[in-house]
């Protein structure tokens, strides 16, 4: 190997090694923020309302912070109507956060159990893990935010997200993703002390706190009336555990809260592979680049054979004259 | 191009002249009229459509020929794959550069594209890593390529110091395309729930991997077949000599290759113990569909094909190897993702989508035309014949 050589392959190393050193930091461990808060919602008070949908748009078409946390205003009137409610209606560009309503087989299908939508709030967010341009961030607060200002719209977040939270403004030239942030810019803005829905519900099926005392909360009720509710609750551990609570007298899946999403952090589902990359980054090229050294080896060895056989024949056919 | 020149071109080639006119008005229409709104059917629940099942992951695995051609030849020396080194970079090259083209459509904000590896970096993603990889090996390809435009051009000072490099960027090439391959199966690990259990498997970057080298050989092949029937003029003897040893030891590599990957697919299912999946419904035949059909098949033709030297049995089942790909990726990104959704919220890509990915496809064809026309890629260089 000649000098030349060497470097080039020393570069190559360089290279890609430091693309794989990039992605290793995936693989840290982390246990969430220890005083952060989180909102319990009790599908079993909730009435189908729909006040804390129009406290969330209006705080959040009226107090805003970026260009991107800006839904458009809606009519009041327009969240006066509860016969249209379904089941199947998900967030989107213009509401961070809406009500289902579910006529569940584990209340005889007659009567209406309604659940809020909105971010989950995950302690290890699928959505931050998956975006490349560090565009959501899990505050020590508890929130998820969003920044717009680097999103570049590649929309893997939406594809990451395991409850199809994150939308996208796909009407727009110049689209951003919208979900729920907590409320987290105004109440760092002072402008708020609760996240809107919270502070709008009649019924006090919301609760906002730390997420240690939600949880003994949650439990506690859970406990209160032995049968009531189903004894789990929804968000403690599900995708590493979320700071949006819930509790219910239903089965969760019958309210639109899949079970099976697993209690791995969305993190962990990719660093394990992508702490593979650093090793192959070093493999490879020592392997391949002593696999062509071999491989020239041998051509030029049997180069020199066939010189050396031609060679010795010729003197012989000489020798003979 | 004024106007009567164009009318002459399209007169002699009407579909793509029609294509064209399409393509450029759904490009003004996604880019400045009715965003991705008005051009495509994705999303809330369908955030990634055919642009990314289609323009992206099956561009890629196409594209591979890149890697695995110059690795046979450049690495491991094997005779006769010197003159089959320049047209399978120049297709990987015209492969990735249209990777990320296709992409600025896909996006929301396009103009941000350089975001991720040089405003904010967010390392954890696999996105990231794909992004990074794909970036540093179109660079790698754009090196490996310029000789070829050097020479036509009569830069060869720049194609003799490109030269000296090339074990070093084919190394590198390798590298980033084993990374990028493999993780762009990776992309999908973060959404466990939403893909069907005979595809979702930790597995799947291996998978991908694997699947890769069968896409870019058979790939080679194909079109190397395409490229025989339409520039043959511009093949050198030494290039001609060489195509069907080329297409022998690529259909045994690939026989063997599909093998391994046969049993590979197993894995995973008796891993983790997914035998009830195989007999459970739609997606059971699909899965035995693409084993049996895009698996099994091409890889028993072309250990047939081989055997017997038949180019007919072999290009049967590149074909049928480069459409097992597609239905792959079409699989774990498409047919087989957000199954839990109903099926009037599933994904089917709209007719302008389309039209930009047949549109993307037309300007590879046509670049590719247009460089091995003028430049010499069946052929070496009159001026620079030793070097290559």
């Amino acid at each position: 190997m000649n000098r030349r050589h060497f470097l080039g392959l020393a570069g190559a190393a360089t290279a890609t090694a430091l693309t794989g050193q990039a992605n290793a930091a995936g693989g840290h461990s982390f246990n969430g923020y220890p005083n952060s808060y989180g909102v319990l919602f009790d599908a079993s008070r909730c009435i189908g309302c729909r006040q804390c949908e129009l406290g969330c748009n209006q705080i959040n078409s009226e107090n805003v912070t970026k260009p991107w946390t800006t839904l458009p205003k809606k009519d009041p009137k327009s969240f006066e109507d509860t016969k249209g409610m379904n089941d199947k209606a998900r967030t989107d560009a213009t509401m961070y956060t809406l009500v289902n309503k579910y006529m569940p087989a584990a209340a005889g299908g007659k009567t209406p159990v309604y659940k809020k939508a909105q971010c989950f709030h995950c302690k290890e967010p699928a959505c931050a893990s998956a975006c490349f341009v560090k565009a959501f961030t899990k505050t020590p607060e508890g929130a998820v935010v969003y920044d717009g200002s680097v999103c570049v719209g590649c929309r893997y977040c939406m594809v990451a997200c395991p409850w199809n939270v994150p939308a996208y403004e796909y009407d727009k030239l110049i689209p951003y993703v919208q979900k729920c942030h907590m409320c987290h810019p105004h109440i760092k803005a002072g402008k708020a002390k609760l996240p809107a829905c919270v502070s709008s519900c009649p019924m006090e099926a919301l609760v906002w706190g730390k997420r240690e005392d939600l949880i003994k909360e949650a439990w506690a009720r859970i406990g209160q009336v032995p049968g009531r509710y189903i004894p789990h609750v929804y968000g403690e551990r599900e995708m590493g555990g979320t700071n949006w609570l819930y509790i219910s007298s239903v089965p969760f899946t019958q309210i639109g809260l899949p079970e099976n999403v697993g209690n791995t952090p969305a993190p962990e589902l990719t660093s394990g592979a992508l702490g593979l990359v650093p090793l192959v980054a070093c493999l490879w090229p020592v392997l391949l680049g002593g696999i062509w050294q071999i491989t020239k080896w041998k051509d030029k060895r049997a180069e020199d054979e066939k010189q050396q056989a031609v060679a010795e024949a010729l003197a012989a056919e000489r020798a003979k004259k | 191009m004024n106007p009567v020149t164009y009318l002459k071109f399209a007169k002699e080639h009407p579909i793509l002249s029609a294509i064209f006119v399409v393509g450029v008005f759904v490009t003004i229409n996604r880019f400045f009229i009715g965003g991705l709104a008005k051009t495509t059917n994705l999303d809330n629940n369908n955030p990634w459509g055919i642009w990314i099942s289609f323009d992206l992951l099956c561009g890629v695995a196409l594209a591979a020929g890149g890697y695995t051609t110059t690795c046979a030849a450049l690495i491991f020396n094997i005779k006769g794959f010197r003159t089959a080194v320049k047209p399978a970079i120049l297709t990987a090259f015209l492969g990735y550069a249209f990777v990320v083209y296709a992409l600025l459509y896909d996006v929301g904000q396009p103009w941000k594209l350089p975001y991720p590896v040089f405003v904010s970096q967010g390392t954890s993603s696999v996105l990231f890593e794909v992004g990074l990889c794909v970036m540093l090996y179109v660079t790698v390809l754009a090196i490996e390529w310029l000789p070829n435009f050097t020479d036509w051009v009569g830069w060869q000072k720049i194609s003799h110091i490109i030269h000296k490099a090339t074990i070093a960027l084919t190394i590198m090439g390798i590298v980033l395309s084993t990374m990028h391959q493999s993780s762009l199966g990776m992309l999908y690990l973060i959404a466990p729930t939403k893909m069907h259990p005979l595809w979702y498997t930790p597995h799947l970057p291996l998978q991908f991997f694997i699947s890769s080298m069968v896409a870019g050989m058979s790939m080679v092949i194909f079109e190397g077949t395409i490229s025989h029937h339409y520039m043959h003029s511009r093949m050198s003897s030494e290039y001609n000599n060489d195509h069907d040893g080329v297409m022998f030891m690529f259909a045994k590599a690939c026989s063997i290759v599909l093998f391994g990957y046969f049993f590979m697919k197993w894995v995973p299912i008796a891993g983790e113990h997914k035998w009830a999946y195989l007999l459970d419904g739609k997606f059971a035949l699909m899965w035995w569909a693409e084993m049996l059909g895009f698996v099994a098949l091409p890889c028993f033709l072309y250990a047939v094909g081989y055997r017997s030297k038949n180019t007919g049995t072999i290009k049967a089942a590149a074909t049928i190897s480069v459409l097992g790909i597609v239905f792959n990726r079409f699989n774990v990104s498409w047919f087989a993702f957000n199954i839990n959704l109903t099926p009037d919220q599933r994904y089917f890509p709209s007719v302008q989508e389309i039209i930009v990915s047949v549109f993307v496809v037309t300007l590879i064809i046509l670049c590719f035309r247009f460089i091995s026309k003028y430049m010499a890629i069946f052929s070496d260089h009159p001026a620079y014949k030793d070097h290559h």
